[in-house]
């Protein structure tokens, strides 16, 4: 599987829900039915069903229905070296832009902390202000 | 030994509440770079170095503890200030090279902020035959995708 990266994006979708995660989770442990999976989530059984056909079109998860039971297993992916690495890198890359994002933030938070006791304590300097924003 | 090469195009995009200048300082400037620009979250950092100007190189070179050495290695090929910074690197685990991209950081001003939109086009190569990687569990590759995704 994965052999393109619209596969990969519909991993990445079916993993962005906490219900979800939880459900591959279980399933990383053996086979469920539904009513088992939707036990400890207290969700209802449509609301299972739904995120189950999420995972299903993602590849992730696989269900067999038998008489009146449909029973989930996880699809144990052939992941293959190159896919490996495509993921892996996806997963550095989200991470490292969340990082990014914090230390935005965190200098943001430094000059207008900065600005803000110059202004108090009456020594305002425009100077100061221009290397602050260039500086950071 | 079997060779292979696979390509693959993924594209990234957030928002930050700051101005391009500061996005662009932060993805260019050694000091800034080095504290966000990391593997994942249990690698050790042994080498970083940044050359930032068109035909300079970044070296990056990590891993996990006891596990195989990552080196990543870039030549800087465009930069617009403020806008766009293109990259090719390559990565190469121990002595095996296991890809060669293209990366490319679109800036936009918007709402006050920045639209950051990150493409990597990349060969993916294959080939060469390391049983514990393969065998390393699909679970691990769902744990770190899932907890990347939610930001831990």
């Amino acid at each position: 599987m994965f052999h393109d990266s619209t596969q990969l994006d519909l991993m990445f979708q079916a993993l962005a829900d906490p219900a979800r995660r939880g459900m591959v989770e279980r399933l990383a442990q053996g086979p469920a039915s539904v009513s088992e999976l939707a036990q400890p989530f207290s969700m209802s059984l449509s609301a299972v069903m739904q995120h189950l056909q999420v995972l299903e079109a993602s590849g992730l998860v696989r269900s067999q229905k038998s008489g009146r039971v449909r029973t989930c297993h996880m699809e144990s992916p052939a992941l293959g070296t190159a896919e490996r690495w495509i993921s892996d890198r996806r997963a550095t890359w989200e991470h490292r832009l969340d990082r990014l994002g914090d230390f935005l933030s965190a200098v943001q938070k430094d000059i207008e902390n900065d600005l803000c006791s110059e202004a108090q304590g009456d020594t305002f300097d425009i100077r100061a202000r221009a290397a602050l924003s260039v500086g950071a | 030994m079997k060779r292979r090469v696979t390509h693959s195009t993924f594209v990234l995009e957030r928002h930050y509440p700051s101005a391009p200048e500061k996005v662009f300082h932060a993805l260019s400037d050694v000091e800034a770079k080095k504290q966000w620009f990391v593997g994942p979250a249990d690698w050790l950092q042994t080498r970083f170095e940044l050359d930032f100007r068109v035909g300079g190189r970044e070296v990056n070179v990590g891993g996990p503890q006891g596990g195989p050495i990552s080196r990543f290695d870039a030549i800087y090929q465009d930069i617009v200030a403020d806008e766009r910074i293109i990259y090719t690197y390559d990565m190469h685990l121990d002595d095996v090279r296991i890809s060669v991209s293209l990366a490319t950081f679109e800036l936009r001003s918007e709402n006050g902020g920045t639209r950051l939109i990150f493409t990597e086009q990349g060969a993916y190569l294959d080939g060469f035959d390391d049983p514990s990687l393969r065998e390393k569990g699909t679970n691990d590759l769902l744990d770190a995708l899932g907890s990347s995704l939610t930001g831990k």
